[in-house]
């Protein structure tokens, strides 16, 4: 008997596997025990992503740079300004477009993770999450290196680095969720719909105008329209950017509250539909 | 030891077939949104054929378009046991396997699982092409459960089973296909699994790879790991397998020792009914109705059909009138493998065979006394016709059949197929000539 007993302790007990109910709340412990692949997955696609190209990594400069020029160039044209502050536009609109390379580049890549890998999501069991998930990886190096090139540039334009910069790192975890509540809605919806990965360019272009990307929210925005566009979680991740780097004044608490409940909302939503969807990935992607 | 290791439950798998019904709610309000929207349902039909069908073919699904790849499946698998998983296309094999490697998730029912579990589904599982061999061992090995530190530790055991050393920093793109089969491989042949499941990944490779993957899978089983394989060659099941479960359209034939579902399997009644669609519109006085194959006198699958013995194929017809009269047939099979090259084409009128037929059903047999064919998928078109060459009834590439490795030459080797699509009877011999000498 007493041997029988240690036995059953040093074997591992049965797990038992069924059709999971549809509404699942995330298992952190297995994503935590699958975390090397995260890593492995990010690395490869870090890999594979400047092979064969002229200028490598430069690529995640010369888009932001690229973009700050054209608006540059178009708002000069139209002879309007749109910032409040009195910052040299390149450095004020590369706050704006830096983060939001970030965004738009991992959702793009995250929508169509699961059908990229779809072979994989066959002959394979992870949990799925680990895909998307791995996919913020790349682009938060791309984001490290225009940062720092951006913080290169400040000095060059005479912008004073401010105290608030040591709330950068909080405010990038921000950003890396508000990324990955749309990435997790957008990669399961692609997985059986495969018209979201059609219609996500034209979501982030106008994303892009509804954002405070290539201008100030003070300048564009009326007052009393604030609250709605505070609802779109960007508006106030975008402001915190430029308050930490460039100490402009911080967005108010009120819009930021709301930034962050419609975050943490569409988080929720985006983790339980994720889960809702996983158990028919392998069967209809 | 008799542990039981897995222990499946009632299992079920149900696929919904073609079907419309609002299946996932949420998205299909996000799908009826943007589909009034935008006004453009064209790209939205895509959607709906998702499901696989293609392995189903044997059963004719409800109307409501629901199909049960499996049912009500039930069996045990104790430590160290080896168990062939086998059964004919459609039977439910892969799905099974799917479900108990988590990949789909079943309908009904539940299985234990007890350690971990390594499934192999596939040579080379999440190979990059653009990606060095060294980058896709570490790539390929954590995404089969191995940690990077297990890796690192076997990497040069890995490199060596493959033979690849001289080509780690390549991308494996510009690897042979042989060659990323190997370091495919032997990523898999390092697991450590507690519990292995393999799907025909011996199905791949020349038949020198085969025989190493099934040297290594032997080793595997000896070293007291649990094993579930799934495989056509039926050989290889029976010299590695010491249990069996024995398939049949979704539900459980046989279990128990290897060998006695092997002879379930070769005894079960089967005859291919060609698919309607592929016959010609309006048979003419006779029609085919059915499809056998033969090897010594026993009735095989059409997926288990030995290379180099001998194989008859039984075309059972049927005449559509009532009518008995004797009538004069002419017929034909013509074989193509699966790049539609064409092989064979064997016909009665070459042959001068003749064939009469006085009564309402018969079966026109075609015997082959050694099967050429080399392992692998091979398709049929089937025609038959009266004395005056008129087409009767012709069955179009529908049927084929799958050849497995057997013992065609002494050797049992066969011509790789880059060199020779057929193996066919032949003798070498040597004569020793009376040398001229100059004195």
């Amino acid at each position: 008997m007493t041997v029988q007993a240690i036995d059953e302790q040093a074997d591992q007990p049965m797990r038992y596997y069924g059709p999971r109910s549809a509404w699942q709340w995330v298992d952190f412990a297995e994503l935590w025990r699958f975390r090397e692949l995260i890593f492995t997955f990010a690395l490869r696609d870090l890999k594979i992503r400047y092979r064969q190209t002229l200028v490598g990594a430069a690529w995640a400069v010369l888009q932001p740079v690229m973009t700050m020029l054209i608006f540059g160039i178009l708002f000069q044209m139209l002879r309007s300004k749109p910032t409040s502050s009195d910052l040299p536009y390149a450095i004020t609109s590369l706050c704006g477009l830096i983060p939001w390379q970030l965004f738009a580049s991992s959702i793009t890549a995250s929508t169509t993770s699961l059908v990229a890998n779809q072979n994989i999501l066959q002959k394979v069991y992870f949990p799925r999450m680990v895909l998307p998930l791995s996919t913020l990886i790349p682009t938060l190096v791309d984001f490290t290196i225009a940062l720092s090139v951006l913080l290169i540039l400040m000095p060059v334009y005479h912008v004073p680095y401010s105290w608030n910069m040591l709330a950068l790192p909080l405010i990038v975890i921000l950003l890396l969720l508000v990324s990955l509540s749309v990435s997790l809605w957008l990669s399961a919806l692609n997985a059986i719909y495969r018209d979201v990965q059609y219609i996500v360019p034209f979501l982030l272009q106008t994303g892009m105008f509804v954002s405070p990307v290539v201008y100030e929210m003070d300048a564009a925005v009326p007052e009393k329209w604030r609250w709605l566009y505070s609802l779109n979680p960007m508006a106030g991740i975008l402001e915190l950017f430029r308050w930490s780097l460039l100490g402009l004044p911080a967005p108010s608490p009120s819009s930021l509250v709301v930034s962050m409940g419609a975050t943490f909302i569409l988080l929720l939503g985006g983790a339980v539909y994720f889960r809702r969807m996983e158990r028919f990935f392998s069967d209809r992607i | 030891m008799s542990d039981v290791v897995i222990r499946v439950e009632g299992l079920g798998k149900k696929f919904k077939i073609g079907s419309s019904q609002p299946y996932h709610r949420l998205s299909e309000v996000f799908v009826g949104l943007g589909q009034a929207a935008l006004r453009f349902p064209g790209s939205l039909l895509g959607c709906r054929s998702i499901d696989r069908t293609e392995d189903l073919q044997d059963n004719s699904p409800a109307a409501q378009g629901e199909f049960w790849a499996l049912k009500d499946i039930n069996f045990e698998v104790k430590q160290g046991e080896v168990v062939g998983v086998i059964g004919r296309n459609g039977a439910g094999k892969s799905t099974l396997l799917k479900i108990l490697s988590r990949i789909t998730e079943p309908t009904e029912g539940r299985f234990g699982i007890k350690g971990r579990v390594a499934s192999l589904l596939e040579v080379g599982t999440g190979f990059h092409p653009e990606l060095t061999g060294r980058e896709n061992v570490f790539l390929s090995g954590s995404l089969l459960g191995m940690s990077k530190f297990e890796i690192k530790r076997k990497f040069d055991e890995i490199i060596d089973f493959a033979g690849t050393e001289k080509f780690l920093d390549t991308p494996v793109k510009r690897y042979s296909s042989g060659m990323q089969v190997r370091l495919g491989f032997a990523i898999a042949a390092h697991l450590e699994p507690e519990i292995l499941i393999v799907d025909e990944v011996l199905a791949v490779g020349d038949a020198e790879f085969q025989k190493k993957c099934l040297g290594k899978m032997g080793e595997v089983s000896q070293s007291g790991r649990t094993v579930l394989f799934v495989s056509h060659n039926l050989a290889a099941v029976r010299t590695l397998c010491t249990s069996g479960v024995l398939l049949s359209k979704g539900t459980i034939q046989a279990t128990g020792r290897a060998i006695d579902c092997l002879t379930q399997y070769s005894q079960m009644n089967q005859a291919t009914c060609p698919k309607d669609f592929y016959r010609l519109k309006k048979p003419k006085g006779v029609q085919v109705t059915s499809l056998r194959y033969y090897q010594s006198s026993t009735q095989v699958a059409e997926d288990s059909i030995t290379c180099g013995e001998s194989l008859t194929i039984a075309i059972t017809c049927e005449r559509l009138s009532q009518d008995e009269s004797s009538i004069g047939l002419v017929a034909s099979i013509a074989v193509k493998d699966h790049e539609q090259t064409p092989l064979l084409l064997m016909h009665s009128r070459m042959t001068g065979d003749n064939l009469t037929a006085t009564s309402h059903q018969f079966s026109i047999d075609l015997s082959i006394p050694r099967l050429p064919l080399r392992p692998g998928r091979y398709f049929l078109t089937i025609s038959l016709m009266d004395k005056m060459s008129n087409l009767l009834d012709s069955i179009t590439e529908g049927p084929y059949f799958d050849v497995i490795d057997g013992p065609h030459y002494v050797s049992c080797e066969l011509p790789p197929r880059s060199h020779a699509l057929l193996a066919i009877d032949h003798e070498w011999s040597l004569h020793q000539e009376a040398s001229k000498c100059l004195n």
